[in-house]
């Protein structure tokens, strides 16, 4: 007998126990739909974060400070106040595949303006800071490089920033009052940021910018024993993406000479390290979504095995006729093994359209405030067919060829 | 009983052409004319068609050996129509199992057509049924819900053949079901069901085809009916009928008659006054 004809036979016996072979779909159509679907919302999230990271701006490296060492108790890192403008300054002054360098000093006030008092960030930076960190102005104008020199009191808003203090009016010339600590002064609004998006802390539309030299200058006034101004960290931007990994050990190796220490007290970072991390972060999330739904699709396949173990013994006597009219142990497997593997192949198919719905519904909500990216790709689809085909195979087997070894005679007396 | 297919039967023109020199393997076509003359059984041009040569059959339950067969010979030739009878527990069931192919003696050969098959694989033995045998149970045995046709399709489609429905139709115009061809078993009367188990026990065109209790299911009338056909069947295209039973109306209706009792065979004789239907 033929593979054409064993699926003939396969398929009318489906079709005449159209409930049952519906019932046992089922527990493929579940678990495949919940694969796909979960594991869509993982390479949503997956996504996003790239898009988030690679926003922030091409071939970047991000250099922090690192921990200091007193007396055998080592501070968390990021924490030493040990990166100074004039770091910066040399940074980009003396490596030449450098393109830019946009210091980062942050803080958080309380801006106060037309009656509304708002606690938000504070990112004072130089004029580099759209260019290198690919983050443009949408109304007005960022502040150059002679209002950071002159320390003017001017402030670009983040995007959010403008829309709640000013709502859709522009804000550019109006004045606004930031309080940090005890110290409050008036600054004009010169510029609107546009919107990047995103959520939580490190939302850049949720911060008001402000030139690096005013910040140090007139609001705080950190300094190092040395007596230069603190930095939070530095963005700088490499010219080429191959002369990445130079920068990094030039970079390192100009601040050790300028910071005099034989530990490196400093950390550089570039995009592609943090989009690793995350990465990684977020395709173990994927990973665990997709097994947590495979359980499901394990138990579909269990569930298969079941109904074929009962279909086999309700057929007995059938497969005692087919055997006495010559029906081959390979007819009789051939016959189950495909019963068992156009359940699951269906129901995968079923399962993935449910899947894709699944997806499309958890795109469509959002979880505070914030949609949820729900990705199905065609590789995830794919596996989930194929998984649910060889999840019918597998589980099939054992039903199947406990039918092919029935003997003919105990077979037809089996009432 | 209905005759009216037998006219057509050479028009089918599908059936396997014998031509009477292809020696132990030949099978004559029960749907070709030629392959005998009617009224006439076809004495045997080579060997038997069944040759048991002390055949043994031993189950084991536990510790206790039962012996079944005790060492069974007999020959059986091409267009016999015998009936192996006795009571519960003689063994019969387990001798027609054997000639059926359907199990192996422990002892003994058995030839089927000239081929040792007591020693033969599950496969082959599978292969055997479906290309020599033919099988009529009690019970009709049909498969559920498929209908007539395709009932008499399942041996062509194990045997691999390709004019399926053409032979299929021939079969069942063999035993007058032309009108039912697309009826479910559940739509079909007792007669109705063995016709269309007969059909499939015919259509691959085998050496021999085998009948336990065929009539045990139906009423005397249908039961005479069905004897008729089997009848016609040997008489017309010369097939070897083998009837396992206990019943002495079937026993009376062939030529042969042989008694088993113990596992062996107490007696093996021709029929006096063979009875005829129709």
């Amino acid at each position: 007998m033929g593979v054409i004809e064993s699926f003939r036979v396969a398929l009318q016996s489906l079709d005449a126990n159209r409930l049952r072979s519906a019932l046992t779909m089922l527990g493929i159509i579940i678990g495949v739909g919940a694969v796909i679907g979960l594991t869509s919302v993982g390479r949503g999230a997956q996504n996003a974060v790239t898009d988030r990271i690679q926003g922030m701006g091409t071939n970047l490296l991000f250099v922090r400070p690192g921990s200091t060492q007193q007396g055998g108790v080592r501070s968390a890192a990021g924490s030493a106040p040990t990166l100074t403008m004039e770091d910066g300054e040399a940074i980009a002054e003396e490596i030449p595949t450098v393109l830019g360098v946009a210091p980062e000093a942050g803080g958080f006030v309380q801006v106060i303006s037309q009656g509304q008092n708002l606690g938000t960030r504070i990112v004072a930076t130089n004029a580099m800071y759209p260019s290198v960190r690919n983050h443009n102005v949408a109304d007005g104008e960022f502040f150059t490089r002679q209002q950071v020199e002159s320390r003017s009191l001017v402030v670009v808003l983040g995007a959010n920033v403008a829309r709640t203090l000013f709502g859709d009016a522009s804000p550019v010339d109006q004045m606004i009052g930031l309080s940090l600590g005890p110290r409050r002064m008036s600054f004009r609004v010169i510029g609107v940021m546009e919107a990047k998006g995103g959520t939580g802390f490190g939302n850049q539309d949720d911060v008001v910018f402000m030139p690096i030299t005013t910040m140090q200058e007139r609001l705080s006034r950190q300094r190092t024993p040395g007596g230069q101004h603190v930095v939070g960290n530095l963005n700088v931007q490499v010219a080429e993406e191959r002369e990445m990994d130079r920068t990094v050990q030039e970079i390192g190796e100009l601040l050790r000479r300028r910071h005099r220490v034989a530990q490196d007290d400093f950390h550089v970072q570039s995009q592609q390290d943090i989009l690793e991390t995350a990465n990684q972060i977020t395709g173990i999330m994927t990973i665990l979504l997709g097994a947590i739904a495979g359980i499901s699709l394990l138990v579909g396949g269990i569930g298969i095995m079941n109904i074929m173990l009962v279909s086999v013994t309700e057929r007995t006597r059938e497969i005692g006729i087919r055997k006495a009219v010559g029906a081959r142990w390979r007819d009789i497997m051939l016959q189950f093994l495909i019963e068992s593997m156009v359940v699951s192949a269906v129901g995968g198919i079923v399962g993935i359209i449910l899947g894709v719905a699944i997806a499309r519904i958890l795109a469509g909500l959002e979880f505070s405030g914030q949609a949820l990216p729900a990705v199905v790709t065609a590789d995830s689809v794919l596996t989930a067919f194929v998984v649910s085909a060889a999840v019918g195979l597998f589980f099939g087997i054992y039903p199947a060829s406990r039918a092919a070894r029935l003997h003919p005679i105990e077979a037809l007396r089996y009432e | 009983m209905s005759m009216r297919a037998t006219g057509r039967i050479g028009d089918g023109a599908t059936g396997r052409r014998g031509d009477g020199a292809s020696g132990a393997g030949f099978t004559p076509s029960p749907l070709d004319p030629h392959a005998s003359s009617p009224g006439r059984p076809v004495a045997s041009s080579g060997g038997p068609v069944i040759r048991l040569r002390g055949i043994t059959k031993v189950y084991r339950m536990g510790s206790v050996a039962v012996h079944a067969l005790r060492g069974i010979s007999l020959d059986v030739y091409r267009g016999e129509m015998i009936a192996i009878m006795g009571p519960s527990g003689s063994g019969k069931s387990t001798l027609m199992n054997i000639i059926g192919c359907l199990d192996q003696p422990t002892g003994g050969s058995y030839e089927l057509d000239g081929v040792e098959v007591s020693q033969l694989a599950d496969d082959e033995l599978a292969k055997v049924r479906n290309r020599r045998i033919g099988f009529v149970f009690q019970s009709f045995n049909l498969l559920p819900r498929l209908p007539a046709l395709r009932q008499v399709e399942l041996p062509l489609i194990y045997a691999g053949a390709d004019d399926r429905r053409t032979r299929a139709t021939t079969a069942l115009e063999l035993v007058g079901l032309t009108d039912r061809m697309h009826h479910r078993p559940t739509e079909l009367s007792g007669g109705q069901q063995q016709r269309v188990a007969i059909a499939r026990a015919l259509v691959n065109q085998p050496s021999l085809i085998l009948a336990d209790e065929p009539t045990g299911a139906l009423d005397s009338q249908t039961s005479l009916e069905i004897i008729g056909i089997f009848q016609q069947l040997n008489r017309e295209h010369g097939i070897t009928v083998v009837f396992v039973t206990h019943e002495h109306d079937i026993a009376e209706h062939t030529r042969r008659t042989i008694h088993l009792r113990d596992g062996l065979v107490v007696s093996d004789g021709p029929v006096a006054n063979p009875r005829v239907v129709g």
